[in-house]
């Protein structure tokens, strides 16, 4: 299997606070790779980074294939109110011809189960299938590598179980590659094939951990199985290891801000 | 209905008091309702060419003036409002134009312009660009941060971001500023008519002033209050389709 | 670099530009006069009394209709804004006054009020009064009906709701309106001065320049003068509602 994504060296600083540490690690062509760390840890940096939304201090990434496409965990804002769903997920695909857009938003909305909701407006769904219409139009874009950032943190815990499963079964059906960053250790090996373990802030690689499950997961026998369990813990202990170094909320509040004052004046 | 019923009846029952009051007074300044609708059936009516030689061209004006600033007030502000650092550079500057009483320039355009419609137009944008100037700097720059880097990911072309993006998410600011931009036209183009031209109904409320005829005086500001408020509803008509894709109200959202 | 001083260069980048439109021979010389020569016509006249006694009468003129206008805007929004059935019924007169422009008006303020600096006062209260009463109508719209209900579950009458809530939580867009209302207050009055011929103020200065002598460094000082003022009515009043609004 080739790589998808290659990250070498991965290093940002805001400032003088360093926010990821020298990254290194690989995701391959039709893998599904989980980060997970503690809340602040530098996650959003790592996949800011990853994306192109900041430039890296140091270090590379290089991506095989020419775009990606991002999942966000706040859909209510990634989505655009003033477009219909159908709009939505043809958004990235202005340069086809209008047939082909169409053709192309219309399957992805099938994949995800919304394409009868294909006219209505993103706020008039619920939370959960709003955030199918941001996968949607992902996938709608045939990413190279499609990241999520926190994907399902903001839906309730029912909506949650029916996405991850959505996001199995999608993958699977169209073989691609998929880096979910998350804080839930739970969610990150019912979903992984692989688990990279981060510590706290600077975010370093603890552990870079195969996923000993089957492909095919449901969500009552998957959770109770040993291996699912015994990762789980050891996923637990790993953080709290990593996690002890305390964390600077002063500069982390900092870095965030200018994180965010960065990305408005790169894309304007 | 019963709301309708209770806005118009008001209304209707000032303007009674009003007729009554007025021909009990015979006050010359403040004539009633009946002889003020006389005057401006006999001034528009029976006389079609001041409608076409004065309320038309004025009208004309108005929009045309309201038209220009829009453009230029939502393009400029487009620009601005998605560089900090333009913004930097020229909001001092725009604060300050901003707070220039447009008629103080009525004498400058006068001599820059030599009168007549360019003068006045220049009077009218002048004074209504900067709420819709202003308005759509503040709008473009309350795009979300999620919305940008959604963008950015896609990497869609410039044109689709502005046109796309920006300019959806600032259309609400926008709308405001052309709302607050239009009933400034008016009172602009009344300003710019009463100097420097001799149509307009402006010039006519001039005109009605020196010649002492007060009812045809009533007749042009009761033109004005009836012009303004058709105005607007129009823009507010436009502005509700324009917008219907925002979420109405808070339980049609699922949040 | 910081940003008061990219804001300095902006404006002395437009300074330049139109000393340079001034100075070419494109523009008549008379009807732009270049900055230079408005800067120092500026310096005269910020030495002369007479002129300090326009912008007195004009700055005196504005903040007593403001006074005015808050004193009639703010009750009447209140109660326009608590009694719905009020304000259905004043909607249709409302709506039809507020887009009588100011301006058309003064022909029939001479004809009642006479010259003197009643005529322009009212039409600046006239102008200034829409946006303190529209905010607050639309404040108390704002009012969070938990905060009603919670003063009223504690025993708070109507009228205590009003003074204790209502009006406490509709302050910050008062203020704002007020703000608003101040600019326009000033355009408004300085418009009057300039077309109805007052006896004194900024816009009678501007008019004199104009008819008189044409000296165009004249008029374009009082508008550059009446620019001033706004930002500082303009600022004084946003710090003012940063300061007591910090909620």
């Amino acid at each position: 299997m080739s790589n998808m994504l290659e990250v070498a060296d991965l290093g940002h600083t805001y400032g003088d606070y360093e926010a990821i540490g020298g990254l290194t690690f690989t995701v391959r062509a039709g893998e599904l790779v989980c980060v997970v760390g503690p809340s602040g840890c530098g996650k959003s940096t790592l996949l800011r980074t990853i994306s192109g939304l900041i430039e890296p201090s140091r270090g590379d990434v290089s991506l095989k294939g020419s775009h990606l496409a991002v999942v966000f965990q706040d859909y209510q804002r990634s989505l655009f109110p003033w477009l219909t769903v159908q709009g939505n997920v043809e958004f990235p695909l202005r340069s086809l011809p209008r047939a082909e857009r169409r053709v192309r938003a219309a399957e992805a909305l099938e994949w995800v189960g919304l394409g009868a909701a294909a006219k209505k407006r993103p706020w008039q769904l619920s939370g959960g299938m709003q955030q199918r219409v941001a996968i949607a139009r992902a996938l709608a874009y045939r990413p190279a590598l499609l990241l999520m950032d926190e994907p399902f943190a903001s839906v309730d815990a029912q909506t949650r179980f029916e996405l991850e499963d959505l996001l199995l079964r999608v993958r699977r059906e169209h073989d691609t590659t998929v880096l979910v960053v998350t804080h839930d250790i739970d969610e990150s090996v019912y979903l992984g094939d692989r688990i990279l373990v981060l510590s706290g802030s600077p975010a370093k690689l603890v552990a870079d951990l195969e996923v000993p499950l089957p492909a095919e997961r449901d969500q009552v026998t998957t959770r109770t199985d040993e291996a699912f369990v015994a990762l789980r813990s050891k996923v637990a202990r790993l953080l709290n290891v990593g996690g002890k170094q305390t964390l600077d909320v002063e500069k982390w509040a900092a870095a965030e801000r200018e994180s965010l004052s960065e990305t408005v004046s790169t894309s304007s | 209905m019963n709301k309708f019923l209770q806005r118009w009846t008001v209304f209707a029952g000032l303007v009674v008091v009003w007729q009554v009051a007025g021909m009990l007074a015979e006050d010359p300044f403040f004539p009633p309702p009946s002889d003020i609708l006389t005057a401006a059936w006999e001034w528009w009516v029976l006389e079609p060419e001041n409608v076409t030689g004065h309320i038309l061209p004025s009208i004309g004006r108005l929009l045309s003036g309201w038209a220009i600033a829009a453009v230029i007030g939502i393009s400029l502000g487009l620009l601005l409002g998605r560089s900090d650092r333009a913004m930097e550079y020229a909001g001092p500057l725009l604060v300050f134009m901003r707070s220039i009483p447009p008629p103080a320039l009525v004498p400058v355009f006068l001599l820059l312009f030599r009168g007549g419609t360019s003068m006045q137009l220049a009077t009218i944008v002048f004074g209504v660009i900067w709420p819709v100037l202003l308005n759509t700097v503040d709008g473009a720059r309350s795009v979300d941060v999620t919305k940008v880097d959604t963008s950015a990911v896609f990497r869609i072309p410039r044109h689709q971001w502005i046109l796309g993006v920006v300019l959806p998410a600032a259309s609400p600011k926008i709308f405001a500023g052309l709302r607050v931009s239009l009933s400034l036209s008016l009172v602009l183009m009344v300003i710019s008519e009463l100097v420097g031209t001799d149509n307009g109904i402006g010039s006519q409320l001039m005109v009605a002033q020196r010649e002492f005829d007060y009812t045809r005086m009533w007749a042009g500001i009761v033109l004005l209050g009836v012009l303004g408020y058709g105005l607007n509803t129009v823009l507010l008509a436009v502005e509700r389709r324009a917008l219907a894709w925002q979420p109405r109200s808070r339980d049609e959202q699922h949040a | 670099m910081r940003a008061f001083t990219r804001g300095l260069i902006g404006i002395a980048g437009f300074l330049a530009l139109w000393e340079l439109l001034g100075r070419s021979p494109l523009i008549p010389a008379h009807a732009l006069p270049p900055p230079s020569a408005v800067f120092g016509e500026l310096v005269t006249q910020l030495t002369s009394p007479e002129f300090l006694s326009h912008v007195v009468a004009t700055v005196l003129a504005v903040l007593i209709a403001i006074a005015i206008a808050i004193a009639i805007a703010v009750p009447s929004g209140l109660v326009l804004g608590s009694v719905p059935a009020v304000r259905h019924a004043t909607r249709a007169v409302i709506e039809f006054l507020r887009p009588i422009p100011s301006v058309a008006l003064i022909p029939l303020a001479l004809v009642v009020l006479g010259f003197g600096p009643e005529t322009k006062i009212t039409l600046a209260v006239y102008a200034a009064l829409w946006p303190i009463l529209f905010n607050t109508i639309y404040a108390l719209d704002e009012l969070d009906p938990l905060l009603v209900e919670t003063s009223r579950v504690f025993g708070t009458g109507r009228v205590g709701v009003l003074f204790r809530v209502a009006l406490p939580s509709a302050l910050p867009f008062v203020l704002t309106g007020i703000r608003l209302a101040a600019t326009t207050a000033l355009i408004v009055m300085v418009s009057v001065e300039l077309m109805a011929g007052a006896q004194i103020g900024l816009g009678y200065f501007i008019m004199e320049a104009r008819s008189g002598p044409g000296r165009m460094d004249q008029v374009l000082v009082g508008t550059v003068v009446a620019g001033v003022i706004g930002v500082l009515l303009n600022n004084g009043l946003e710090r003012v509602r940063r300061r007591w609004v910090a909620w």
